[in-house]
């Protein structure tokens, strides 16, 4: 829940990064860290293990700039990825205000991918919250790497959509990001579906790790306007 | 503030954190943290909600309070009515029990305040909207 500070003049959000092990969260962080200005940004928090595997999470604060006076603050966190951290991954989802599902675009990672988007959905419903309403953009990551799924599969695997029940929001919405693609559209069965906003990334690189950013940021702001 | 502030005189503890549970830090009373105090909220919180799940593995509900000692520093932490924590840091110019004994009537004033603050915030159900018709200034800022 984003909090906001009049003393302060600040709104903090609380962003996760969510997504399998090895899929390039933490790799995200490290990017924006690397990349802001130092005085817009804090510390980079790792509670990793020795091999540099998140064991907790991941913490990164940055400011995002200013409006309406207040200065926008971002808590970053990443998840651990692998499977039997799920107790540790459920704690940082509490008091959520936007997501980012980083998968792995490697072909031999879409059972990965799709186990962690089930947990992500199942570890949210357990504290009430509904994905289909909240600020949620995935990021594919490592579209590089020769093995890379292709997008269309990918989109049909992580991302086919949440049905569009209300009438007054059953229009064709464009997606900002993708000349011809839309967010909110009747699929041939005819319910009408919203995906969440995609961005292709290469984290490593830093390729799509500003725009995913800024894209889940943006969402979160909105609700609050 | 003015009850923490009477505590920190009377334990000798050097200074009091208020964190809200999802780690935004609410307010800091007594000598200002020379660490990164953003950094420091999100751990406590972090450290919380761990210890949580531990206490409801071994059956208990909860750890009401915890305490890591240093060699030099040392903290004590302690629930406030299940939504914020308050942090102790205390040197060897004081004891644990001291800290302990002084920090009950305090925690039961900020336990009491917060409780009343909360029912009043569902109460009125007032939700500021200090971004309202805000949208193009949000859309110009990730231009």
């Amino acid at each position: 829940m984003s909090m906001i500070n009049y003393a302060a003049r600040e709104i903090s959000c609380k962003i996760v990064y969510y997504g399998p092990g090895l899929g390039g969260k933490t790799t995200n962080l490290e990017h924006v860290y690397g990349r802001v200005q130092p005085n817009t940004r804090g510390k980079l928090i790792s509670l990793a293990t020795e091999t540099e595997r998140t064991l907790f999470f991941d913490f990164l604060p940055v400011d995002l700039g200013t409006i309406r006076g207040f200065k926008t603050r971002f808590h970053l966190y990443t998840v651990p990825g692998q499977v039997y951290y799920n107790a540790s991954r459920k704690l940082i989802l509490k008091s959520v205000d936007g997501i980012v599902f980083v998968a792995d675009s490697q072909v031999e990672r879409m059972e990965a991918n799709q186990e962690a988007m089930q947990n992500l959905y199942e570890n949210m419903l357990e504290y009430g919250y509904d994905l289909s309403t909240m600020p949620f953009v995935i990021q594919y990551n490592k579209r590089d790497l020769p093995n890379a799924a292709p997008l269309n599969e990918l989109q049909a695997a992580l991302n086919p959509g949440f049905e569009v029940f209300e009438s007054q929001r059953q229009r064709i919405a464009p997606d900002p990001y993708h000349a011809g693609e839309n967010l909110i559209e009747q699929i041939p069965t005819g319910e009408w579906v919203e995906r969440a906003p995609y961005f292709e990334a290469v984290a490593v690189t830093g390729d799509g790790v500003f725009d995913t950013l800024k894209a889940v940021s943006k969402l979160v702001l909105k609700t609050l306007a | 503030m003015r009850s923490l502030q009477q505590f920190l005189y009377e334990s000798n503890a050097r200074c009091a954190l208020l964190v809200d549970r999802s780690g935004q830090l609410v307010a800091t009373v007594g000598e200002q943290p020379r660490f990164d105090a953003t950094a420091f909220a999100t751990l406590t919180a972090a450290d919380f909600s761990a210890n949580d799940q531990l206490a409801r593995l071994i059956g208990e509900t909860e750890f009401n309070s915890l305490f890591h000692q240093g060699e030099q520093e040392s903290m004590y932490l302690v629930d406030i009515a299940r939504r914020v924590i308050l942090v102790i840091l205390f040197d060897n110019r004081t004891t644990l029990g001291l800290v302990r004994l002084k920090v009950k009537g305090t925690v039961e004033e900020l336990a009491r305040l917060f409780t009343a603050m909360f029912q009043r915030a569902r109460d009125t159900m007032h939700q500021p909207n200090i971004l309202a018709g805000a949208e193009d200034e949000i859309d110009r800022l990730f231009q």
